[in-house]
């Protein structure tokens, strides 16, 4: 067991697939000796070499297309889009040409790749890379998503990518690059589209992704205080989705809340109260609130990002007063 | 047509073909390599023209992008690439495909939208793809694929073969930001790629010209990325194919990529919606004399096929394409039973549990 930071366990995750696999190759911008803008790639440039941690040109599409190109012939690869904000000028390559080309093709390719990507706010880095862009990949069929929370979730999720047959987008969160965690010796391998109940509670459910998890946890552990039992759910794939977890404890819980960083509109949080109000409604006992960004860019000023991103006091203070409205009814 | 002048393309200085190269004649290509270009050529044109026929019956819906009067290149790079070869194509792609040996029926009931269809009717004209036959796919949003063909390429250097890839497209493409980036990554890893535009002198309705900064737009633009200038007649087989063996062999070899500027002329508009009215009589005129399929069985006469020779590879090839027909008018419609198959590795399309 080694206590790993969400920085370091990047590049623990992917030297562990690397020595397992030696036709697997990166590319990305900086990922060699500098070892990543974030740091996350430290390392892999002695371990494997400059043929297999290939440093590219400032050049999203360039990157993606190779990446897309030497998947769907049989070399799997991982590929950095340094922030999450820069997808906006490759999208083409991920929407329109790896998520469909198995389907348009029946069938005749495959794509063993994974994309990943800082993603995310509450860094002062302003609108234009600090987004939360999860909900983009979500919508578009033919990709898998990914968002983990924890540095053991960083190795295990990042090696169940890498041994999808399919592509993986893998958003690690800028916010959380110097948490710590414990992280177990010897091979991680999870499992995609598979939620984690990281904390058990009786009366209401929260669901939440990457920073915004610890963020729900503390908050959980104030509503404790408030007499609130809050079960939180680490949603950490958000494609495949792990409905079954969430329902069973909307089942127990009877509330559902989100938290999501994503702008209001249509974030993945919508998609999972859908689901929860169509197959889950008899169960609940009061409505299903997201808490979200609100529908703005992202501001950098400390003060207002702090404003417009979802708070531990601000999961707390929604949560107790909806329970509170109801139980007053 | 437009009100002023300036806009009335069809009014512009017409752009020429040249002359027709005869020179060729002695070039080093076999009889047989020959023969099966003649052979290609037709099968390309009367595909072509099928297609044609059958979106005119409504047996072929949606959108089309004929190669009519452009056929030589596919039909040159058909001939030197080997099997382990790679291609990527643009929209107007079938030539591409039939040129790496794609069933031409199922090629067509790929377009009627039948269950036959080398895509089972779910990809259509624009997507057209074997990749059991290295024809890895027709990308119909023009520029991604160039980056794509990089990385078959870069997948074949690390794996240590001697596999090309070859990227077709379109001298719009020039203008789209990934044509750079792909240029530049090609040159900077020296990878065996080759970037072939078939520059049919209009981006879709417009004269390149007018919306370019160089002239030539693809050889142009060569020097930025550190590779030759290489313009050619695209309208000749024997010269596609001199300038393919060239630039494939040079890839195979270690040698790095390579840009073709191969001049050409579709005798039809961009796609079905388009009647190419933008182009100067003259233009269309001259460049029909310099058609492909004619100035090929000139150049085959003037070597000393005898003339029932070519009329029976061009029968064979006509029945061929009857064949082929028959194929795709008589296969099913696909149906629910594939709708939702094939958008992951597992064969299905579930995204939850």
């Amino acid at each position: 067991m080694a206590e790993l930071t969400y920085r370091d366990a990047v590049a623990y995750g992917i030297a562990q697939e690397m020595r397992r696999d030696p036709s697997l190759v990166m590319l990305g911008e900086d990922i060699g000796p500098a070892g990543g803008v974030f740091k996350t790639t430290v390392g892999l440039l002695d371990e494997f070499g400059p043929e297999r941690i290939r440093d590219t040109p400032i050049s999203e599409q360039a990157i993606l297309g190779a990446a897309m190109g030497a998947a769907m012939t049989g070399v799997p690869v991982i590929a950095e889009i340094m922030f999450s904000d820069f997808f906006a000028v490759c999208w083409d390559i991920v929407a329109n040409q790896i998520a469909k080309s198995r389907y348009m093709t029946d069938g005749q390719v495959s794509f063993p790749m994974v994309v990943r990507t800082a993603n995310g706010g509450g860094v002062r880095f302003g609108a234009q890379h600090s987004q939360s862009v999860e909900n983009w990949a979500m919508m578009i069929p033919g990709l898998k998503v990914v968002a983990p929370s924890t540095p053991e979730d960083v190795v295990g999720l990042l090696a169940a990518s890498i041994r999808d047959p399919d592509p993986v987008v893998f958003f690690e969160h800028k916010g959380l690059l110097g948490d710590k965690g414990e992280v177990p010796d010897g091979e991680i391998v999870d499992e995609l589209g598979t939620a984690k109940v990281l904390r058990e509670g009786t009366d209401v459910t929260i669901a939440a992704l990457a920073l915004m998890v610890p963020r729900a946890l503390e908050a959980a552990e104030r509503l404790a205080q408030d007499g609130i039992s809050a079960e939180v759910i680490d949603v950490r794939s958000l494609v495949p989705l792990d409905t079954r977890t969430l329902l069973e404890s909307v089942g127990r819980t009877g509330r559902f809340f989100t938290v999501e960083e994503n702008p209001r509109l249509c974030g993945w949080g919508a998609e999972l109260v859908s689901i929860v109000s169509e197959e889950a409604f008899w169960d609940l006992d009061g409505p299903s609130v997201r808490i979200t960004t609100p529908h703005i860019p992202l501001p950098a000023a400390a003060s207002l990002e702090d404003l417009a991103m979802p708070s531990v006091d601000r999961i707390h203070e929604t949560v107790s007063k909806s329970v509170e409205t109801r139980s007053g009814v | 047509m437009p009100t002023d002048p300036r806009y009335d393309y069809a009014l512009r200085e017409p752009r020429l073909p040249p002359p027709v190269d005869h020179s060729l004649a002695d070039a080093p290509i076999d009889l047989d390599v020959r023969l099966g270009m003649y052979r290609t050529l037709h099968l390309l044109r009367g595909f072509g023209k099928r297609a044609h026929d059958l979106f005119l019956q409504n047996l072929v819906k949606g959108t089309t992008h004929l190669s009519l009067g452009m056929e030589a290149i596919a039909t040159g790079f058909g001939a030197v690439m080997r099997p382990g070869d790679y291609s990527f194509a643009t929209y107007r792609g079938h030539a591409h495909s039939l040129a790496r040996g794609m069933d031409p029926g199922a090629a067509l009931a790929e377009l009627c939208g039948r269950s036959n269809g080398i895509l089972g009717g779910k990809g259509g004209s624009m997507h057209l793809t074997d990749v059991s036959k290295g024809m890895m796919g027709s990308y119909a949003i023009i520029g991604a694929h160039l980056c794509i063909a990089n990385g078959a390429a870069w997948s074949a250097q690390m794996r240590g073969t001697d596999q090309v890839a070859v990227a077709f497209f379109g001298d719009g493409t020039t203008n789209i930001g990934a044509f750079h980036e792909a240029l530049n990554l090609a040159k900077v890893w020296n990878l065996p790629v080759v970037f072939v535009c078939e520059n049919n002198l209009y981006m879709e309705y417009t004269p390149t010209e007018m919306v370019t900064a160089v002239e030539p737009p693809v050889a142009g633009r060569a020097s930025a990325y550190g590779l030759e200038q290489i313009v050619i007649d695209g309208n000749d087989p024997d010269r596609v194919y001199l300038t393919a063996s060239e630039a494939i062999g040079k890839a195979r070899s270690g040698g790095g990529p390579s840009l073709i500027e191969a001049v050409t002329y579709r005798s039809g508009g961009h796609s079905r919606a388009d009647p190419g009215k933008y182009r100067p009589q003259e233009e269309i005129g001259a460049w029909a004399e310099h058609d492909p399929v004619p100035l090929y069985h000139a150049r085959l006469l003037s070597l000393g096929v005898e003339e029932e020779r070519l009329d029976a590879i061009q029968e064979e090839v006509a029945e061929g394409i009857d064949a082929a027909t028959a194929f795709a008018q008589f296969g099913e419609e696909p149906g629910e039973a594939s709708l939702l198959t094939q958008v992951y590795a597992d064969g299905g399309s579930r995204w939850r549990n």
